[in-house]
């Protein structure tokens, strides 16, 4: 455990990278099994080769294509505005996931595996949702103090799983794990009384929140980016001063890398535990803010989406480095945005993209994997310890 | 039978491990293989053991060329190892233990235990062992089980023993009992492999010496020369072994510990009834075979042990129920003796380990950041002040070698204002130059007028470095003596025996 932790915050970029193209080379391949065209050609290979080329370059290619269409720049859209908004749906479903991946890679960074982004984004959620619907504030006031509410709503999700770890040295994983449930019933049940539920609705879904406390939508309501993005780069410089050049950031690390030195060093563990797994759901708790103040608008019991468990494997392919985790959360907005259009156009169903990200982490989790396929040495430090 | 090292290479990425070793054991004799801890002792071992491939050279057996893929296929060819860490599951009898990897079955693949007691007995009876096959190893002494270990190879018809640093957990008496039961085993004609650093055993039962520095063969020795003669060799320049220091000027006793117990998770006595105080300007070892409470006390003083009673007073404060880092506040300097493990954060920088005590203060903090320009100035400065050998400030802890990563522990420990220092095997593997050093501090800490207290297993150390040393046996004091007790006598104190 300790090992494969290690592997995974600490081992290098260029993994990353390779283990994201190798990704890509098995999707293509499954995406060409699973094309009809290609199926038929197969057939009577031997007898007409180009046949099965063609079909096969077409739904590899198409498939790609259609992605990068859906997810970067639409070149056969007919209007400019369609042209862009690939590009500002990758950033919108980028924004929650990259918050996300940066809370988790506080954690662990500090050694502290928390599974339960998905919780805390809720309780976030949950917290600048209510603050959003029931508060009535002028904007000035009223979008501060709802986005506040999430982050301490999510800090203080996480922050109880620090202190179970603390004060009965319950294991995080486990307590996360079960946390995202309690979070996720808490949720549904609430939005089923009147402290959540819209009155006069029978659906599980909240009012919408006031106009006061919602991100700003910079480049107009036919997009779905909004304000999040600037509070997403925010996060992300704030993670690396926290990580990099706080004296708080310093004792995460040292408990991350060495519990006991830090013991010694008089470093007082318990808290430090409260402390980071604050500081990591009030990040998760920012991600929920931007669903429900932002891309949402309102609270239902799919606040959360699967944000929360996308955000692991962010902070993973990003090394828990703030800007890796940026680059990460960047690539998997983008893969989320260019699905739908994948799906749409190419008729490549959406779970080839789910079985690239699951991939990625698979490469990621294992490096002897990638380093024979690209036949990269261990580098000597790997190989002395 | 006759084991032949021949050109033996093997290299970690740029570094070379070994490089061209040639060693030979005949039967009925002991070889000792001496070096520095990271001088290459143990690789050698590894790959004569098949746990590492050779990048060269090959392993001979009664002059036939050898290939083992594995453990398994040393053991079938003859070869056993005592390891430095035992390789024995605590919860099984002995009996158990020794079968282990290759059980004997009776009809039906049922367990043959009976087989494996007579075995047991039977090679305890030759060797006079008096070893009962059903006792549980973990009950045992280490003596005993380390005896369980070497049974365990020799019931595998081992012709070739190696013995991997055997007496680092052995009492003086245990020492002895073994040095006799490694001459048993020559008289009966096995070929013994005995890597050690001590060289006072090595002087004992060596036929032929062979000395390895960085690798590298330097030499073969006379077991006839001095112990200052082997140290130079090992270590590649004239080295001398004594501390220099001069008497202690002890005054006030400003640490007293009265009347100290602890407890353990499970509600064992770890530590019963100890008092003892130090003066200004003192020395006081605590010596003792490892896991007789050294541990538990020193982490008594600094505040990381549980359940404790009686009272720790330092310049007439109460140490007892404050945490880690109010003791460190009253300026204890605390040195662990797993510096790894508890004295370091590996992938930390030097910079980064050097302020690990104090990071969340001035100068070392300004407001919330850490203060870079301080930091970078404070380490250099250390890094020169303690001579620590390294590319720089930001060269990783784990880059560095054991003497360089102690010396870093120091230079933090000692940058603090410091009232008491507490060094828990200061110099545990740590090569002859370092040691050296690492004595200068202690000496020179003890001058500057501050009560010190060094935990050591090691005899010679305890004697040269300690103005009194106080010998602690299952969690008791047993006396407080003179440094110039004889060596006979403490002995018997670290087995219990009162003087």
């Amino acid at each position: 455990m300790k090992r494969v932790m290690k592997e995974l915050t600490g081992g290098n970029a260029i993994l990353s990278v390779l283990a994201v193209v190798a990704s890509f080379i098995v999707g293509g391949i499954l995406i060409a099994v699973s094309s009809e065209s290609v199926q038929t050609t197969i057939g009577y290979v031997t007898a007409r080769p180009s046949d099965f080329f063609t079909a096969l370059w077409n739904s590899v290619f198409g498939a790609y294509d259609a992605m990068f269409r859906g997810a970067i720049f639409n070149y056969k859209a007919t209007s400019f505005v369609q042209m862009i908004k690939p590009i500002t749906e990758t950033l919108a479903y980028a924004t929650p996931i990259t918050m996300a991946g940066l809370g988790l890679a506080v954690a662990f960074r500090s050694g502290l595996f928390n599974i339960g982004a998905t919780g805390q984004i809720i309780f976030g959620a949950m917290f600048a949702g209510w603050v959003g619907i029931f508060v009535d504030l002028p904007f000035y006031l009223h979008f501060p103090l709802a986005v506040l509410a999430g982050i301490i709503g999510g800090g203080l999700f996480g922050a109880l799983v620090g202190l179970l770890k603390a004060t009965t040295g319950a294991n995080e994983v486990i307590v996360t794990i079960m946390l995202n449930y309690i979070a996720g019933m808490l949720l549904s049940f609430l939005l089923k009384t009147p402290i959540l539920q819209a009155p006069g609705s029978i659906n599980p879904v909240s009012p919408p929140v006031r106009d006061t406390s919602k991100y700003w939508f910079f480049l107009g309501d036919q997009f779905r980016v909004h304000g999040g993005l600037i509070a997403m780069l925010l996060a992300v410089v704030f993670t690396w001063w926290l990580l990099n050049r706080s004296t708080l950031g310093f004792r995460f690390r040292a408990l991350g890398h060495n519990p006991s030195a830090a013991k010694v060093a008089g470093i007082n563990i318990g808290l430090t535990y409260v402390l980071v797994m604050g500081i990591s759901g009030a990040l998760s708790g920012l991600a929920g803010t931007s669903q429900v103040l932002g891309s949402e608008k309102f609270l239902t019991l799919g606040v959360a989406a699967s944000f929360g468990f996308d955000a692991i494997t962010v902070a993973l392919l990003g090394r828990s480095n703030p800007w890796g985790v940026l680059v990460a959360g960047l690539l998997f907005g983008g893969l989320r945005a260019g699905a739908v259009t994948m799906q749409a156009n190419q008729g490549v169903p959406i779970d080839i993209v789910l079985v690239v990200q699951s991939l990625i982490v698979l490469f990621i989790a294992a490096p002897p994997l990638v380093r024979a396929m690209f036949r990269i040495k261990e580098s000597k430090k790997e190989v002395a310890k | 039978m006759k084991l032949e090292l021949r050109g033996i290479t093997k290299r970690f990425g740029a570094m070379v491990a070994n490089d061209n070793v040639n060693l030979v054991a005949q039967p009925g004799e002991i070889h000792c293989l001496l070096g520095e801890n990271g001088a290459g002792k143990s690789t050698l071992m590894n790959v004569l053991y098949g746990l590492y491939q050779a990048d060269g050279g090959e392993i001979l057996l009664d002059d036939k060329v050898v290939k083992f893929a594995g453990p398994g296929d040393a053991m079938a060819a003859g070869i056993g190892m005592v390891h430095q860490h035992f390789m024995l599951i605590p919860v099984f009898t002995v009996a158990e233990n020794v079968i282990l990897g290759h059980e004997p079955t009776k009809f039906g693949g049922l367990l043959d235990l009976e087989a494996a007691r007579a075995k047991v007995r039977e090679v305890s009876a030759r060797f006079g062992f008096e070893i009962d096959p059903d006792a549980i190893v973990g009950d045992l002494p280490v003596g005993v089980q380390q005896r369980v270990e070497i049974i365990k190879a020799l019931i595998g018809d081992a012709k070739v023993l190696v013995f991997d640093e055997p007496t680092a957990v052995l009492t003086p008496q245990e020492t002895d009992e073994l040095m006799e039961i490694m001459k048993q085993l020559r008289a009966a004609g096995t070929a013994i492999v005995f890597i050690t650093h001590k060289l006072r055993e090595v002087k004992e039962v060596a036929d032929k010496i062979t000395v390895i520095r960085l690798g590298k063969v330097v030499g073969e020795a006379d077991p006839a020369s001095s112990a200052n003669e082997l140290a130079s060799m090992m270590v590649g320049r004239a080295v001398d072994l004594d501390v220099e220091k001069s008497p202690a000027k002890p005054g006030k006793p400003t640490f007293k510990v009265e009347q100290l117990s602890a407890w353990n998770h499970s509600g064992t006595k770890v530590l019963d009834d100890i008092s003892f105080e130090i003066h200004e300007g003192e020395i006081l070892v605590i010596a003792g075979v490892q896991g007789n409470g050294q541990t538990e006390l020193t982490e008594a003083i600094i505040g990381m042990h549980g359940k404790t009673s009686g009272s720790i007073q330092l310049d007439g404060r109460e140490l007892i129920g404050k945490n880690v880092k109010q003791v460190l506040d009253l300026g204890v300097g605390f040195v662990p003796e797993d510096r790894t493990e508890d004295g370091l954060v590996a992938e930390f920088t030097i910079a980064e380990n050097l302020m690990l005590d104090r990071s969340d203060r001035k100068p070392f903090a300004k407001g919330l950041n850490i203060n870079l320009e301080f930091l970078k100035k404070f380490a250099q400065e250390k890094l020169k002040q303690f001579d620590v050998r390294a590319q720089g400030i930001e060269s990783k802890a784990s880059q560095l070698s054991g003497g360089n990563q102690q010396k870093v522990v120091l230079a933090r420990e000692l940058a603090r204002e410091l009232r008491l220092l507490v060094a828990s095997q200061p110099t545990r593997g740590l090569d002859v130059g370092s040691i050296e050093f690492v004595h200068e501090q202690i000496v020179a800490t003890r001058d500057s007028g501050i009560p010190v207290l060094i935990v050591a297993t090691e005899l010679d150390e305890a004697t040269q470095l300690g103005d009194r040393i106080a010998v602690m046996y299952k969690g008791k004091i047993v006396g407080i003596v003179p440094s110039n007790t004889p060596r006979a006598t403490l002995g018997q104190m670290m087995a219990g025996i009162t003087a």
